[in-house]
This record gives structure tokens, sequence and C-alpha cells, in this order.
């Protein structure tokens, strides 16, 4: 069927901030849908709150909403663009969850909005764990034994359902228990990467899972399954078109046995462990699944659990949308699901549609096939939430992942474990003291469980005895047993002295670092003797295919291969086997950021893909290296030229040379990326490689704390007083000179890893260990801390001689908190405009003393009329993206084209200014971990971003406030509790409350003064001075808004637990003055102002 | 050969293969010791290695696997595709990427390397077959020599000689060579996780099979839609079949030329078509019902050998994802008035089924059977037993 003609505008959710278990996979979905349906002639209008995107680029969509995903807002667009369809399916559980919503809410009735991709029945169907229960019994699939607790619905007199009885649906949960048995699987219905789930082993567990499974759970509802620990797991990535024609994109097997959840295993693709038999049985179960469900059209991934000692099969769930998989499977594969799905959710069929990959040879309906193995392993970020212990279960905890492709297991695990960026160059070793508590690591299900099992392997024990620990299949236990028997061998023997040999050793996807350091030599002289035998990668083709048909689109990966001993003159090659297919051309070579992690993620993606458009505008070949399988730099038509390569000196160095090999290399642009890319700025330019825009010594320069204050004090510019320590004698010597509190980082660190306020000399001792640690160089810095000083953030566009600054951010959080985990306005909604001058006039000082070339990121700290340069960095910065939608102007791309020697003259920045208020606000994954402080401070531990836009800062703060998921109130109790330094500048704020009609409760100290100032206040007692205490009047909803601001650790300990029952019972809370007083303003719009949307295009 | 090249093949090379054309790979032997010739395909399904290596419709093909490991759920004795002891030899030998491992699965019974040495087939190990592979797309199937020597010892020269020297599949009747004399009955079903092979209950149908290197599977999803069925080889007589008193014929899958196996088979089948029986071709089978009606085949370059390839069924427009195995192919031109084009192939467009005005004939090119490969197709099975019925005549 040709596509629908009925419908001519399509709006398009997109998934919210970056949040753990929702990346930039729904970044990636979102843009290839988009471009998809903009192909067809669709009028298209996104909302998503996420400025981080490529998706909300103004130029994508024909009409770009940066408002909160909910409800409300939504409705408030539908009734503004009147579009003709809905497609729920690209952004997340969180699209889907707000289709859902707009359909009950009848919203999509009233405009009449018809839901494409999905239908409600339909999501209901795959989301409501009862309704797919039944589903599954239809068509003869198995299902876990299981129980469905759901909490008895509360009604109002209408009959409207108000709420759910928890307290009864964990009772029922109690009774459950006989008939499931534990150890059990506890899964909450409708949430977002198995939130407030896990396994149960006990009755305590059980009770405090299910708890937090039915508070996770929008509609009160959890499943408690019979628990499969120990069955093998894998994935199906299947698509339907409206005339039934199912395809399987990708099987995916977890490494991981059941009961760590899919997004934290490590995966590989496809599924190696099964015969065709029980492959066919699975997949078509997958297509019948669909069909239950009635999933139409697009994809879906479906999850079975496969007993591995008589292959009984269970299905385990599905999503009826695009997910993390789905985005995995596409890389896997080179089919661009997504693009697929849009297509076919206007009307088209598969076979009308072409593959790309291979130029339109073959149609979009056939199977792909591959001819390499991908493996994927996440990437945690435990060390930065203290208190939370790094065991995986069926929640997802991790923040990022690597992918890699290798021409078999070996291969791609090695290079997939170097891909993490966590210092591995391959299975390194680990130390344990004795046997035992090796063995005892083993049983744990830890981020590091893999290097264990390999340690166990390489100290002898059976791979039988790893398989019954662990579960994990015999056949990957033996793949890295094998691993293990060639390093010994390495060790023993050196390395081999033939190419034959070498080749095979480095088809195993061993890393010359990691043959160095079995070798006990250098990596360059593992390198040197490799290129001496001409040991060289080839790079193979991802083409769907195995090779059948050619293909056209140039996504590469390397590998290791013995060219034909003897072939006919006619085929010779200088790189028999090389499908990279380099041309001739100008090119640059765009260094992308890894895996996703804290301090790291979607904000340089942008920037990287950005770099690449612009080197396309220019007539510059665009070529990426990425190892992220989440983003859209990763997207086969984002560059001419894609490496699916880890982001080491080995392979970058190859790549280089490979491309060297015809054209002339421009250079290589390693600003964008963040610090993985920097980190090999040295690499390069030891090897003579060509670097575009800002030299690395400038980038050098400014990281290094003497240099930079030199610096500082010629161009008559203040810092904060710092000193510099190379040791903790040092250390407690500057600290003393500079006067506490202080702050204490390491250099070269991105997102604020180990910084933090030191306020005794005990404090000090602590970090400073800490500290010393984490810094390579062994050095750290120590700065006094400008207490309650307004930071700012100024980016700026520098070509050498002229500098543009394109956005000054004031932080609504003080300096102090990490400014990746600080709020922050555009414009300044308390500068004055004197201030922003000298600020900018500082910016351009700096840019021009460090002879910029692209961006520069600024961070200042105000303390009354001083200013005060807390760091520069001369490179794209993580308010790279939020800047270019506040301000209107394509920055990353500007800067790329500086880069490669455009002037700034020939861009008309004119029109770049801020035409509203624009606030950034940052996402938390607190609640993922238990017992975490969620208070705010030095080291970054957000994982998102979202945009509130508006006339004025209030209702821009307000709406960025629902975005990020609180809700602030419109009336009800505040608790009060803040500082002494605190107390005198919240006495307006919290009036203004009262007079809204708020009442105020507060802690002895904090109610004494208020009630000096004439608040009128009711004292409650703090939790160390005995119940009935604030936490109390918490849980009991009592408490509708927190202002809670410490001094001290002992004073931070002792309020841990009001902000931990604030984060877990959704009630807003703000832990500095400064946000607190802007939350006041907000509530202010809430209560006065109609709420408006706004398109970008329109501003 | 020179000396020089003894010398490093030995060092480091137990097998090797080349082509006519002079190409050499050398590798890793294993399986069965010795060398053979055939014409080298490549099969890109990723599963089901054990189905297509003794799948018959491969005899005289030495087959590279595209998928680099090979071999991970072992062998066992119920994922054999041959159905009667001549036909036990397929394929003459393997060409990996990556070694054998040894087995992960509940079902597994042996290691596949013991298993390809007890088959007698030779495998080769350790080639760029990513490489290869492009090769025989922009080449076509090359003539072709596999070598497993466990001391080295390989004459690489002969070898190449071997391979220029070998006749090629055209006019190769080699369906001959696997099928069994006589007939036999069958009546196992398909496979399921915890039945394994149940047995036929109440037969609703009978039907005659003519054995051209029938897979096993094509017996089995007979006796899913209730029919009992009778092998018989291909030298079988019109009235010899007939006495049989089948409700419908099924003409088999196998290896080889159409043409060279329609010199013999031919004036049987043109006699079936007469008689008005059902009649469902599958591959071979399909090419040569093809001829009978006054079609003709030809050699592909690459063939199609694969567990992904798109067929449509142009009646419906619908699309099965299929198992595919051939490497000659029905001409669409030829095609006599009354001969319809059933299904066509959406990779390259060639022919995919033919359906004949007036007769209860159905006839497909790829494996509606599976084994290895996806179950889309059965449908065609149900659709032959309604022809049995009397039902769904074109």
């Amino acid at each position: 069927m040709p596509k629908r003609t009925d419908i001519q505008s399509i709006l398009v959710i997109g998934a919210g901030p970056i949040v753990i278990g929702q990346a930039c996979e729904f970044d990636y979905s979102g843009v290839q849908a988009i471009k998809a349906l903009k192909e067809e002639g669709y009028r298209v209008i996104l909302v998503n709150s996420n400025p981080a995107t490529i998706m909300t680029d103004p130029g994508l969509a024909d009409a770009t909403y940066i408002e909160p995903i909910t409800v409300d807002f939504v409705s408030r667009i539908i009734a503004k663009e009147r579009p003709d369809a809905l497609l729920p399916t690209m952004g997340g559980q969180t699209a889907l969850n707000c289709a859902l919503d707009l359909e009950r809410a009848g919203v999509l009735e009233n405009y009449k909005v018809e839901l494409i991709g999905a239908r409600a029945e339909a999501i209901n169907k795959a989301e409501d764990r009862e309704l797919f229960r039944k589903a599954m019994d239809k068509i003869g699939l198995e299902n876990p034994k299981a129980e469905i607790i759901s909490s008895p619905e509360i009604k109002n007199e209408a009959g409207k359902v108000i709420g759910y009885d928890r307290i009864a649906g964990l009772s029922r949960a109690m009774d459950a228990l006989d008939h499931v048995g534990l150890p059990a699987i506890i899964r909450p219905a409708f949430t977002l990467g198995g939130t407030g789930g896990g396994v149960a082993y006990n009755v305590e567990e059980y009770r405090d899972i299910v708890e937090s499974g039915l508070a996770a759970s929008p509609v009160a509802q959890v499943l408690v399954d019979e628990s499969l620990l120990g069955w093998k797991e894998y994935e199906m990535e299947v698509v339907r078109d409206t005339a039934d024609n199912a395809i399987i994109i990708c099987s995916i097997e977890n490494i991981d046995p059941m009961g760590v959840h899919t997004g934290d295993s490590i995966t590989v693709a496809p599924a190696l462990t099964l015969t065709d038999r029980e492959y066919q049985v699975m997949r078509s179960a997958s297509i019948a699944v669909l069909r239950e469900i009635g999933v139409e059209t697009g994809g879906s991934n479906v999850q079975f659990a496969v007993n591995p000692k008589d292959g009984r099969l269970v299905v385990i769930e599905m999503n009826p949308r695009v997910s993390r998989s789905s985005a995995l499977a596409s890389k896997a594969t080179g089919f661009p699901i997504a693009r697929i799905a849009a297509k076919l959710a206007v009307g088209y069929t598969l076979d009308e549609l072409e593959n790309d990959i291979t130029g339109g040879a073959i149609p979009a309906s056939f199977e792909p096939t591959l001819d390499y193995v991908v493996t994927k392993i996440p990437r945690f970020a435990f060390e930065k939430f203290k208190g939370a212990e790094p065991l995986l279960t069926t929640a997802m905890k991790s923040v990022g992942e690597a992918m890699a492709i290798g021409r078999n297991f070996q291969e791609s695990l090695q290079k997939a474990l170097c891909s993490l960026e966590t210092g591995l160059t391959g299975l390194d070793e680990i130390h344990f003291e004795d046997q035992g508590a090796l063995m005892r690591e083993l049983s744990k299900q830890t981020p590091d469980r893999l290097r264990v099992v390999a340690q166990a392997l390489r100290d002898g024990v059976s791979v039988e005895e790893v398989h019954r620990i662990t579960s994990i299949d015999l056949w990957f236990l033996r793949q890295i047993a094998e691993l293990m028997e060639v390093e010994a061998g390495i060790v023993r023997d050196g390395l081999p002295g033939d190419r034959a040999g070498l080749t095979a050793l480095k088809a195993r996807g061993f890393s010359d670092a990691r043959l160095a350091k079995l070798t006990g030599t250098s990596e360059e002289a593992v390198r040197a003797a490799r290129h001496a035998l001409n040991v060289r990668p080839v790079y193979k083709r991802i083409d769907t295919c195995a090779a059948e048909f050619e293909a056209a689109t140039p996504y590469l990966y390397s590998t290791y291969e013995m060219p034909a001993f003897r072939q006919p003159a006619h085929l010779a090659s200088d790189r028999p086997g090389c499908e990279a297919g380099i041309s001739d051309r100008t090119k640059a070579i765009i260094l992308g950021g890894g895996p996703n992690r804290i301090g790291q993620g979607i904000e340089f993606d942008y920037c990287c893909c950005h770099a690449a458009f612009a080197m396309d505008e220019i007539g510059v070949e665009s070529i990426m290296v990425n190892c992220n399988p989440e983003t859209v730099s990763t997207d086969y038509d984002t560059s001419d030229r894609l490496y699916f390569e880890p982001l080491t000196k080995e392979h970058v160095l190859e790549i280089v040379a490979r491309e060297q090999m015809a054209g002339e290399l421009a250079g290589v642009i390693v600003q964008f990326g963040g610090q993985t890319p920097l980190k090999l700025a040295s690499t390069l330019q030891a090897e003579n490689i060509p670097i575009l825009g800002t030299s690395p010594a400038s980038i050098d320069l400014a990281e290094d704390r003497e240099q930079f204050a030199k610096l500082i004090d010629r161009l008559g510019l203040q810092q904060a007083p710092s000193a510099t320590a190379r040791s903790l004698e040092e250390a407690h010597e500057g600290a003393t000179r500079l006067g506490y509190p202080v702050m204490v980082r390491p250099s070269y660190v991105l997102g604020g890893q180990a910084m933090e306020i030191a306020r005794t000399p005990d404090d000090l001792d602590d970090f400073a260990a800490k500290a010393l640690k984490v810094s390579g160089d062994q050095s750290l810095f120590i700065d006094r801390y400008l207490e309650d000083a307004v930071e700012v953030d100024v980016d700026a566009l520098c070509d050498g001689q002229n500098v543009h600054v394109a956005g000054i951010m004031e932080h609504i959080e003080e300096a102090g908190v990490h400014s990746g985990d600080s709020a922050c306005a555009l414009p300044p909604y308390t500068l004055s405009a004197a201030t922003q001058v000298r600020l900018a006039e500082q910016a351009a000082a700096l840019a021009k003393a460090l002879n910029v070339r692209g961006l520069i990121n600024i961070q200042f700290a105000l303390k009354g009329e001083e200013i005060y340069v807390l760091e520069a960095n001369p490179r794209a910065s993580r308010t790279v993206p939020f800047v270019a939608k506040a301000v209107g102007a394509p920055i990353a791309g500007i800067a790329a084209k500086l880069m490669a020697g455009k002037p700034l003259t020939e861009f008309d920045m004119s029109k770049a200014t801020p035409r509203r208020t624009a606030v950034k606000e940052a996402v938390f994954p607190f609640g993922r971990f238990a017992n975490v402080d969620p208070v705010l401070g030095p080291e970054m531990r957000s994982t998102g971003e979202v945009m509130g836009w508006d006339d004025n800062f209030g209702t821009a703060f307000l709406k960025s406030q629902i975005a990020a998921g609180v809700s602030l109130p419109r009336g009800g109790k505040v608790f009060v509790s803040v500082k002494d330094a605190d107390k005198a500048p919240i006495v307006a704020p919290v009036k203004t409350l009262v007079e809204m009609g708020f009442s105020i409760v507060a802690t002895r100290g904090t109610a004494a003064f208020l009630e000096t100032q004439g608040v009128p206040v009711t004292p409650v007692n703090k939790v160390i001075e005995g119940q009935p205490h604030i936490v109390d009047a918490m849980i009991n909803g009592e408490i509708q808004l927190v202002f809670n601001t410490t001094q001290g650790v002992q004073s931070l300990n002792d309020s841990k637990s009001i902000r931990r029952t604030a984060l877990v019972r959704s009630i807003p809370y703000f832990t500095t003055l400064a946000a607190s007083v802007a939350s006041v303003q907000a509530i202010d719009s809430l209560r006065t102002r109609e709420l408006e949307v706004q398109a970008l295009q329109s501003a | 050969m020179t000396e020089r090249d003894e010398t490093q093949v030995t060092s480091t090379s137990t097998g090797a293969i080349a082509l006519s054309d002079g190409t050499i790979f050398l590798g890793r032997g294993c399986g069965a010791v010795g060398s053979v010739v055939g014409e080298l395909c490549f099969n890109t399904a990723m599963t089901g290695y054990q189905e297509i290596l003794t799948d018959p419709s491969y005899a005289g093909q030495l087959i590279l696997f595209t998928f680099p490991h090979i071999g991970n759920v072992g062998a066992n004795t119920q994922d054999l595709e041959f159905s009667s002891p001549p036909a036990e030899r397929g394929a003459r030998a393997a060409i990996f990427r990556d070694p054998i491992t040894p087995p992960s699965s509940w079902r597994a019974e042996d290691h596949f390397d013991a298993w390809l040495t007890r088959q007698g087939i030779i495998g080769l190990s350790g080639v760029d077959t990513r490489a290869l592979t492009r090769r025989i797309r922009t080449e076509g199937m090359p003539k072709a020599a596999i070598a497993h020597a466990p001391d080295g010892k390989i004459d690489l020269d002969a070898l190449v000689a071997a391979a220029a020297a070998f006749e090629g599949l055209e006019n190769a009747d080699l369906a001959a060579g696997v099928t069994a004399p006589g007939q036999y009955g069958h009546d196992e079903q398909l496979w399921t996780i915890s039945g394994g092979f149940a047995a036929l209950g109440k037969e609703t149908y009978h039907v005659v099979v003519v054995d051209f290197g029938v897979k096993k599977n094509i017996l089995r999803n007979l006796s899913q839609v209730g029919a009992r069925a009778t092998v018989v080889g291909p030298d079988v007589t019109l009235e010899m079949l007939m006495a049989l008193k089948p409700d419908g014929v099924v003409l088999s899958n196998g290896p080889g030329d159409p043409a060279a196996t329609y010199k013999r088979a031919g004036s049987l089948i043109e006699g079936l078509v007469e008689s008005g029986l059902p009649i469902l071709g599958i591959c071979l089978g399909h090419q040569l019902l093809a001829l009978s009606l006054g079609a003709t085949t030809m050699k592909m370059p690459q063939g199609h050998h694969g567990a992904n390839h798109p067929v449509q069924d142009l009646a419906t427009g619908k699309v099965e994802i299929v198992s595919m195995n051939h490497g000659f192919t029905v001409d669409p031109a030829s095609l006599p008035a009354g001969v319809e084009e059933s299904h066509r192939s959406l990779f390259d467009g060639t022919n995919s089924g033919l359906k004949v005005a007036g007769k209860p004939i159905i006839s497909v090119q790829h494996h509606p059977e599976a084994s290895p490969g996806p179950q889309d197709s059965f449908y065609l099975f149900r659709r032959f037993a309604d022809l049995m019925d009397g039902g769904g005549r074109t």
C-alpha cells in the first residue's frame, strides 16, 4: 500500500531528558523518524523537553516544541497545531505513556488525532501485565509462573479513579508468596528500565521490593515472576507492516543469564548458542506475539528466557515501540529500524521500501544476516553514588554502553572492553587476596563480572565450575578460557615473530596495549613490531547481507585477516580484503565521545554530528569514529564514512593511516567529543597528524593550573586564590594558607570526578587522598571556595582574531554545585547589563589569548562586583546545544567551520540572541540508587537535562521543573530548614508563599528566626529530635514542598533522610537557597499565568 | 609448486582452498582428511549448519559459510536432512572463518568437528570468507578444490589444477546419486521443543514423494498436515506410481542441473501433470515441473543460498522470508500460455513459483519446509492439502 494521503501533519513525541534506561538512542530513533516523515512530505510537529538532541534542531521538524512532555502541555500543542496523527513509538516509555494518557483523557478523540504506529489497545495489551499474560496464553506461549499484584483502585464520588490502595496491594503480594516462591523477580507495570523492580531472595527483600515496585508503577501493579535465575535470555527485534509482513532484524543473546536487566547485560548479536530449530521456534513466536498484541506497524522487541537444560521457552515481555535494543540492533545490522518503522506507520509496506545500505538493490522486506559478531557492554557510574552497592539486578543502573564489532566473538569482546574507556586493555587481571575472595566475587553480579570470570579461569578454576557459579553459557566461558590460554602462551613465549602468528593474535582482538602488558613492553614497541611484520587491520563493511549484495554505505569496522596466499594479478590490492573505499578528497576525521557516562553524554555527540554536517556544507569529507551505538553520530548517514571503532590510540592511528593513503587529511577534530578524543590529542601530535581548530597546546595551557594562572595575571583578570599540591602535606599547607572552606580537585577530569568541598582539615585528608588517586599525574588543585557566589557559564566562538559571545548563562545553584548539575538561565536573570558586558569582555580576552579556533567555554564566579575566572575550556562544552537552542543559531556547526579555517566574519551572528528566557535544569538518577543522598555538590551526578522556555524567568523555570518531573504545588505546607547564612534571605520568598496561602513548617532554629520576622510558622522535630518528626510528616503526605540547605557534614548527614524521603515520595525539594527562591517565582507563575506553548521556529 | 611454497604451507597450514583461476587461501584443516573438488557457493544462514551440510541439494558443492562461528551447538542426530543412505553425502566440503569450538547445547550429542569427520566432509577454517564471498558476488561461483592434510603437505599447484579440471555442475544429473532405489514410508511430524518428533496420528492423505534428494523436513511437513508419505525413486514409472493411489504427488528438491535430470525424469512428470493429480513441486522439483510445462531453466551466476530471502506471493502481495538453495532458475520469459508466475524473489526478481491454469499444481523454487530457515511458507503445505481436498484449483 502506498503512503496515506488522508493525513498531512504528524506529531512526534520525544523521550525527554536522558535518564538511566532512556538515553540518546531515542534521539537517534527520533531523528530517523522525522527525516523519514519529512521525506514523504508530511508536516512534522515535535515535542521534546531535551534541548541537547539533534531532533530538536529547528531545521529538522516543521514545528519544534521544547516543552514538558505532559498531558497538559502536549494537549496545548495539539490544540494549537491540530495534527492529524500522533506517532508515539519513537520516544521510549515516556512517549508511549504520554500518548496513552492523552487517549484516556479524551484529548485525541477531541481533536481527532489518530494514533499511528501503535494503537492504544495494543500499547495497553503489551504493557499491562495481566492483559499480556492472557494474550500469551491465547497463542499457546508460555509465560513464567507468575502472580499479578494489583492494588485496589480508589475512586471518587463520580467513580473516577483517583488513586490506588498500595498498602492493600502489598498485603495481596504477601499472600501470593506461597504460590510463586522465592527467589522471585518483581516487575512493576508501565515503568522504564525495570525501575522499582528486583530479585528477592528472602521475605524481607520481597516485601521491600514489592513496596518500591508498587510505588514506582503508575497503576500500582507489579508482576511477581517465578525466578528464572540462571536461564538464558534472548531478545528478538521484529518489524511488522499493515500487510502482516513480519521480519526479524536481529536476535540478541545476553551473556548474563536472567536476573540482570538486559540494559545492564553484556550482550552479543546474533544469538550464538541456539540450534536452528530452537531459533525458528523463537522467531515464529516473536511474530505471533506481535500479531496477538496487535502491533500493526513498526518495530517491537520481544524478550525470551530459555532453560539451558531442556530448551523450555518462556516469553518475558515485549515493547511495542523502538527501544534501546532496537537502536543496538540497527547499529549491529545496518538496518534502520526507526526510519522504516516511521514509513510503515504512514501506510507503506516493507516490500515498497528500500534497504538503503545496499543502495536500494534489495527491498526492506528481508532479514539482515551478519558475517561478524557484535558485543555490547554497559558502562556504570556507581563510583558517583556514595552508598550505592555496585550490584546488578533487574532494575537498570548503567548510564551508557559501548558496542564493538569483530569477525569473531573474541575480537568483538576484547574490542568492546577497550571501547569502554575504563582503562581496560582487554580482560585485564584483577588481584584477589586468595581463592576464597575470588570465588565470593564470582558469585556476585558486579560491573566487573566478566573480568572476574577471566581471572578465575586464569587462576585455574575449571570452566564447569565457573559455569556452575555464574550460569554463563559454556560457549562463552570456553571462549574466555581460550583467551586466557593464549595469554599464558604470550607471557611464556613472547610475541610471535611471523606475520601469520601475529595476525592470528590480532584476529582474536588482542589490543597492542594488552600485548604490551603481557610481554612487559610498551604499546609503541608492539605497534612497531606489528608494522614491521605488515600486520595491519582491514576494514569490512556492515551491509545487512553478509556481502551477498554490494554495500552502498561505508559503515566500517576493523579486523585482521590473512590475505590470499596467491592471487591473479588483476585482483592485487595494497590492502587485500579491505573495503574502506577511501577517497582522494580533502577530509576531516571527527573523534566521537565513546560510551555515555555522567559528565560526557549526548551533548558531545550533538556537537560531533554538527561537525560532520558542517564539513559536508563546506565540501570536506567527514569521517566519524565512535563506538556508542545509542548515538546519532553512529548513524550511517550522518557522515561520509563511519568507523565503528574503539576510541583508543591504536584504533584511531590505524584509521588515520588508512585514510591518509589517499586524499588530503585536513585534520582531526578532537575538541567536540569531550575528554575522550582530547586524551588522544598528544598522541596524534606526536605522530605529526594535523589537528583542526584550537591547538592542543592551548588546550593544555588552559588545563595546567600554574600556566593558566600566569595567563590570568597577564590579562589582568582574577581567580580564586589557589594552590597546587602533589602530596597530602602540600595540600594541608595550601588549604591553611587559603583558609577553609576549600575546593579540592584533580586535574584533567570531566564532570567533577573526585571534586569536593573541604570545610575542615579532616575533610581534606579524606578528599585529597581520593583526588590524588584519580589524577593521573598525581597533582591536585585547591581553591578557596567562593561561598554563595553566583556561577556563570559563557560559551564563545573565536577564529583567532574575532570573538562572538554566544551565550551567558547564570547558574541558579551557587558556585560549588557542579555546573552540569546546576540549573541555569539564558539570558541571566539577576545580572546587570554592565556585569554581562564585563563577562563578555573577559571571555573575549581569554579566547584571543588562548588563540581559540572554534569554541571556548569559560566558567566565572561572581561575588558582589568581583568576577573570578574558575576555568576555561577551549573546546565544545556540555552547554553548546542548550545555547544553540536558546539563541537560535547553529553554534556547533559554525565552530566546526571556524576550525576548518573559515573566518567568523563569514557568519551573520546578529540574530543569534536570546529571544525569550531559557532555563536548563538537570535530571538525576538518585531514585535508582538506594541510600544515596540526593544532595547537589561539586561532583556531577546528573544524567540529562531539560529546557524550559518562556517570556519570563519564573515561567521558564516552572516549565523546566515540570519537564524534569518536579510537580510544584499550588498550595499546602512548606517545610523550611536552612543554614544560618540563608535564614535572612529566605524570609522574603517564604512570606510570598504565605501570601499565596501556603502554611510553613520549620525546624526549631529556622522557625524561631522566621517568627521574629513575622512569619507564622509551626515548629517540627528534626529526625534526631525524636518522633513525630519531619520525615513522619512527609510520609503522611502533610508536606508539599521542602527547602533544605545545610552547612557542615553533621547537618548534611542529619537531614539526609529528609531528602531521601522527598525523593522517594516525589515531594519537590530544593537544597540551595537560590533554587528555593526561584521555585517561589515558578509557583507564582503556576498560580497566576496561563501556561502557553511556542515552537522554536515561531520565536 | 615451488619449494618455498611447500615450506610455508607446512609450517603454518593444514588446509587450503584453490580456485580454478589460481587463487589460493591457506587455513586450518578440520573434519575429514583428503581433498575434493566442486562448485564453491556461499550460504548466508547464521544457524542450521548441520541441516545445510546434510541437504542433498548441495551435492557437488563446497559450502562457504558467511557467518564466522559455525559448530557452536555441536552435532546431533535430529538435525539431518538426508532421507536415505545414498543421500548422506551432500556437500563435499565446508569453509569457515573461525575454527570449530566445542559444543554448547542441550541438544548436542557430538563435537561438530568429529561429526564432519564421520560424515566425510572436509573442513577448512581461518580463511577470509568475506573476501571470497565478494569474489563469488562479482565473478560467479568458481570451480574450486579443498584439501585437508594434518601434516601440512599440500601440493598447491595440483590443487589449482584439480579445481580447473572440475567439470562443473552444468549438464550434471546429480540427483541420480542421492536417491534410494525402491520405496519407503514416512510418518514423522515436525519438531517441538518439548516433544521432539511426534508420529502422525490420523492419516488424512497419502502423498507420493518423487525423490530427487528429498529433505526429510519436507516429509515431516507433509505429515504435519495429515499426509502419510511414500517416497519413491525417480526411476519409478507412472504406472507404478499411480498404483500407490496417492491423493497427491510431491516433486522433491535435489542437486544439479534440472535440464540433465529432466532427460531421465521428464516423461514421468509430464504424465503426472496429465494425470490431474495435485502436485507440489519444490526447488529442483519446481524446475523439473517448469521444464515439463515447456519452460526453460538457466544457470545463475552466484545462486541463492541463505535463510533470509524475501519472496512475494503475487496473488496476495504478502512477503514471506524463506530458505533458498539453488544455482539454476526458471526463465520466466519462457513460460508458455496457461503457466503463470505465482511467487517471485524480491532480491533479484527471479522466479520463485508457478501455477498452472486449470490444474491442481503449485510449485515453488524456495523451501517451504525450512530446516534450516524461517517457517513462513508452511502455508504451502496446507494449500497443497486443500488441493488434495479438491479445493483451491486455479
